[in-house]
């Protein structure tokens, strides 16, 4: 199960956080805190996956953004790499080749993609176009 | 004045800025934060937009509520607190049109989570979006739910979860069946309404619904044993079917990753069949063929592929699969470890340790790879790799591994020397067969990580010397030479100074000298030397420090020509900052200026340390530690192996003897009181000796008890620690036994033996229950001495109500063990939040004197935080503080409590 989903730049500004395990405002900040020194000096040719408390996060980094997301310590992390790209890909199409930017200014349909590809920890969808197009009908009603 | 003043101005251009303010968009805000180029700058903008908020809240405007909403969020994300807008959210989710809706919902799991009251307002609202026509707001409703509902909603609205689970919506139906799983793990009684539900949806084409509900299925599993009984009839076919559908599809350009059709449907497949294929061979045998085809076919040039076949090989590991398909995946292992990916290499550590329980001979053939990969750059992997070698160690290869591993500690990097050293030195400790090899493995050890080892280690070690009286003249001699090359090293040097001080006169004699050691030349003055550097070097450490002025005291005995230096250096130390090193020059000045009669018998060599007993101590003290860690594994019984051909324990040592506290506090030691922080004293032999009834019912004070009975051999002596002992057992034999004795020994020996059965008795459950796995049910718990000193004992006797676990009853008995009453007496405790305590009224407030008679009190504890999915992530709190008042307040620690009463299961 996913603990919390974490996209952050390089100096360590969170732009999305997503938490399916409740926690103190202050806890979440020291855990963004701590995911961020874990993951930004790690040498490109390392795992993708480190150890976090009593869990692991296995992360990737996308030029200057690095997408984190804490799982169980038995759950298959080759699966999770997987699905840090597919969301990519994702937000890639969305916002037709995606910058920091993008995410700053549309937090909020970032929040509603995520919610669109992961439900309750779990994976919910995994088709990019099923995706895509959800999104485009939800666009039309706001 | 001028910060008043300052505020106010503050306050006013706020107020100015409001009006204006409250027009920006959300884009305007976001870019005016980025514009700031100071962190006060940005505080600045934050309190401004904060303000006008506020003010729009409170002038209660509904058309800019979705758009201050999202500004909220922003600010949320960036650290500010927010908890202003949680009536918001609910106003929004409250409205009408979609877009309110959805920024309401949006901060409901953003800004709130499930613990905050206010969540139980939106209950309704989401009931009634819940039976909404519009299937987007249905699904708005659904997703929050899914995120952040609370047992108590997941109760009242699960009926809609279910009707919506059978909607005809591909997306409602996805989201529904999330949705049950966090209801499931809110409340696992609701899982059995799910079974029918999850399997009817096994048979749908849509992978978004498949893969929601075979998640579902994986969830109920673990939820409920008759969901996994009722999955395992229903629904292994359709798993197959799945399995063989996707993996044989051909491109399908919509769920195509890198070649491979939907490789997250396949992963999640194959982990149910997992759990349900494990422990059952029909089911088993149900799906080897497609998990060989699975495994024989997958592509492995990509992340996506090695994925598959990683979750491929778990579920073969894991069921009761046929010798073939193991070979198979224990094949691919190799081949996953041979890779250049670092990633793959890791998960295949990760596996190779569970494939040990399955094929450890299979193992065992990678092993050079597997050290090789200790000492990888990367840490993650060093750290898999580690483990497994610890797993992968046995008699045969012990020597060659901590050779490798030992090599290697001398270029570690400084992080991951504490991990290292600590293996390392649990390998020599479990598998040196011969006195020799251990201790020189130790000092290596020692000199190389000194800083790193810990002082149970050392306090291990020093046992094992006592008890090797012929290898002490050796092992001084080399500690003298390490400590010489490794002064540095903390730990080596407090074991080389005690040795000094100890065996001084065998590193000046070159007593015992071994075949091919190297003969050194040490004077008595160089032995003094060495001491004196090692204390001018770490005076720092009080417990060094003291240990060095205990080793020069006793060289002053033992070399009479160095007294007056000895007198000299000690003297200098009666400033000392620290109390504890200033009192002990006084002392040890005195002793030697004016007690020279005394002073050589006083300074003997210390009595031998009683190795087993002291294994005792120690093997309680970590599974205490263990079981306070719900995360660890069950401790091995080699825990309580005696190393170094200790056979048997030898029988009650002269300190036990002169130990008093151990007939006074039986259980004591089967509480995690033997921190390592009396290293020192146990070393000087104060105090802390109680280690007799250490949770083994085969020392001292039995023993003795047993001796006088004289009742030899007893089967209360049989449960010792090195033999697979089975305590339950051994109690109906020793009343039996001791019954019996009773009619043929004098009348007075009577009361004794009857003591002594239920000592015994309280003994072996306190093993038994310190052994079992977190998973079992522990009703009943060993009486403890909570509490301790010269004027007040208090027992506990705990008890764990049957029927609900997170309730203990504790039975306080209060004991006066001074010479004058106690009149008043009341009993006062205090408890952290999650911890509800109710005290029952105490039998009296009267304590009579000298220990005649005592006050008992009844106690019950609920942990409310029990098993709750957050707790692992939350810092742990010390679970349980007591304080009583008598004539003095005494706090307790908590770690007098066996931990996991209050907290753990």
């Amino acid at each position: 199960m996913i603990r919390f989903i974490l996209l952050q730049n390089r100096q360590g500004k969170t732009r999305l956080a997503k938490y399916y395990v409740p926690l103190e405002d202050s806890e979440k900040h020291k855990v963004e805190y701590e995911v961020h020194r874990l993951v930004v000096n790690r040498d490109p040719k390392f795992t993708n996956f480190v150890e976090f408390r009593t869990h692991k996060v296995i992360y990737r980094r996308y030029a200057g953004l690095f997408f984190s997301i804490c799982v169980d310590i038995t759950d298959n992390e080759l699966a999770y790499l997987e699905c840090i790209h597919l969301f990519v890909e994702i937000l890639d199409h969305f916002f037709s080749n995606v910058c920091e930017l993008d995410l700053v200014f549309n937090f909020h349909k970032v929040y509603l993609i995520l919610d669109e590809f992961i439900l309750a920890g779990e994976l919910q969808e995994t088709s990019k176009k099923a995706i895509i197009e959800r999104m485009g009908e939800l666009e039309k009603l706001d | 004045m001028d910060t008043v003043e300052k505020i106010v101005e503050d306050f006013a251009s706020d107020i100015a800025m409001s009006s204006f303010s409250s027009g920006t968009r959300l884009r305007d805000m976001i870019r005016a934060i980025r514009a700031c180029k100071t962190a006060a700058e940005e505080r600045a903008v934050v309190r401004r937009e904060c303000a006008a908020i506020r003010t729009a809240i409170s002038e209660n405007e509904p058309a800019l509520r979705h758009r201050n909403m999202a500004k909220l969020m922003f600010i949320h994300m960036l650290g500010y607190p927010t908890h202003f807008a949680h009536m918001e959210c609910l106003k929004l989710i409250a409205a009408a049109g979609y877009p309110e809706k959805r920024v309401g919902y949006l901060g409901l799991m953003l800004l709130l989570d499930e613990r905050q009251e206010v969540l139980m307002l939106v209950t309704n609202s989401l009931k009634q979006d819940l039976n909404h026509p519009n299937q987007f707001i249905v699904g708005l409703a659904l997703c929050a739910l899914g995120n952040i509902c609370s047992a108590e909603m997941a109760r009242d609205l699960s009926p809609e979860v279910e009707r919506l689970m059978r909607s005809r919506e591909v997306n409602t139906k996805k989201k529904a069946a999330l949705c049950s799983i966090r209801i499931v793990r809110k409340v696992p009684d609701l899982a059995e309404n799910f079974m029918a539900l999850a399997a009817s949806l096994l048979k749908e084409k849509h992978h978004g619904v498949l893969i929601s509900a075979i998640q579902l299925c994986t969830e109920l599993c673990k939820a409920s044993k008759d969901a996994l009984e009722y999955l395992r009839k229903n629904c292994i076919e359709g798993l197959v079917r799945i399995l063989r559908d996707v993996s044989n599809s051909s491109y399908a350009p919509e769920y195509d990753v890198s070649g491979i059709a939907d490789p997250f449907l396949h992963i999640r497949v194959l982990k149910l069949m997992r759990i349900l294929g494990q422990g059952d061979a029909d089911c088993s045998e149900y799906m080897n063929d497609i998990l060989a085809q699975v495994a024989t076919k997958t592509d492995s040039n990509k992340n996506a592929g090695n994925a598959i076949l990683y979750e491929c090989v778990q579920t073969i590991m894991g069921i009761e699969a046929t010798s073939g398909l193991r070979v198979l995946a224990i094949n691919i292992l190799g081949r996953f470890l041979s890779n250049r990916d670092n990633n793959i290499r890791y998960v295949a550590l990760n596996m190779l340790m569970r494939a040990i329980a399955v094929d450890a001979l299979a193992v065992q053939r990678h092993r050079t790879t597997i050290l090789e990969c200790v000492k990888d750059a990367d840490a993650s992997i060093r750290k898999r790799a580690l483990e497994l070698v610890f797993l992968l160690v046995n008699d045969t290869n012990v020597k060659p591994l901590t050779k490798e591993l030992i090599d290697y500690l001398s270029i570690a990097d400084p992080d991951f020397k504490g991990d290292l050293t600590s293996k390392i030195c649990s390998i020599v400790e479990k598998f040196s067969q011969e006195k020799l090899w251990y201790l020189d493995q130790m000092f290596k050890v020692l000199s190389l990580a000194g800083n790193h080892v810990k002082d149970d280690v050392c306090h291990a070690l020093i046992v094992v010397l006592s008890n090797a009286s012929e290898l002490q003249g050796y092992s001084v001699r080399s500690l003298y030479k390490a400590l010489q090359a490794y002064g540095k090293q903390g730990s080596l040097v407090r074991v080389a100074v005690w040795c000094i001080g100890e065996y001084g006169e065998m590193l000046v004699n070159n007593v015992g000298m071994l075949d091919g050691e190297e003969k050194i030349t040490v004077t008595e003055s160089d032995a003094v030397d060495a001491v004196e550097i090692a204390l001018n070097r770490h005076s720092a450490d009080a417990t060094t420090g003291a240990m060095c002025l205990v080793a020069l005291l006793k060289l002053s005995s033992r070399f009479p020509s160095t007294s007056e230096r000895v007198k000299q250096i000690v003297a200098r130390n009666k400033e000392n900052a620290v109390l504890e090193l200033q009192q002990r020059s006084i002392e040890f000045s005195s002793i030697i200026q004016r007690h020279q009669s005394i002073r050589s018998s006083l300074l003997e060599r210390m009595p031998v340390l009683d190795e087993a007993s002291y294994l005792v101590k120690r093997a309680t003290a970590t599974q205490a530690t263990i079981s306070a860690n719900k995360h660890a594994p069950t401790v091995a019984p080699g825990g309580l192996k005696l190393p170094n051909g200790v056979a048997k324990p030898t029988s009650a040592p002269l300190a036990d003897l002169l130990d008093l506290s151990s007939d006074d506090a039986p259980a004591s030691t089967t509480t995690s009181t033997t921190t390592p922080n009396d290293f020192l004293q146990d070393l000087l032999g104060i105090g802390g000796v109680s280690t007799s009834t250490a949770g083994v019912p085969s020392t001292a004070s039995t023993d003795i008890l047993m001796d006088l009975l004289s009742i030899g051999s007893s089967p209360l002596q049989n449960g010792t620690p090195g033999q697979e002992s089975k305590p339950v057992h051994a109690v109906p034999e020793a009343i039996d036994l001791l019954g019996s004795l009773s009619s043929t020994t004098s009348v007075s020996a009577e009361t004794k033996p009857t003591r002594l059965v239920s000592q015994g008795m309280d003994l072996l459950d306190g093993l038994s229950s310190s052994t079992s796995v977190s998973g079992l049910e522990k009703t009943v718990h060993p009486s403890i001495t909570a509490f301790q000193s010269t004027t007040l004992k208090i027992t506990f006797d705990l008890k764990r109500q049957p029927g609900n676990p997170r309730e203990t009853t504790i039975h306080a008995t209060f004991t006066n063990l001074t010479s004058s009453t106690y009149t008043d007496f009341i009993f006062q405790a205090a408890v952290p939040k999650f911890i509800q305590l109710k005290l029952d009224p105490a039998s009296g407030n009267t304590v009579p004197a000298n220990g005649n008679g005592s006050v008992t009190q009844g106690l019950s504890v609920t942990n409310n935080q029990q098993g709750q999915v957050y707790e692992d992530l939350h810092p742990l709190v010390p679970p349980f503080y007591l304080a009583s008042i008598v004539y003095l307040f005494y706090w307790l620690e908590f770690n007098l409590l066996p931990y996991d009463v209050v907290y753990n299961c």
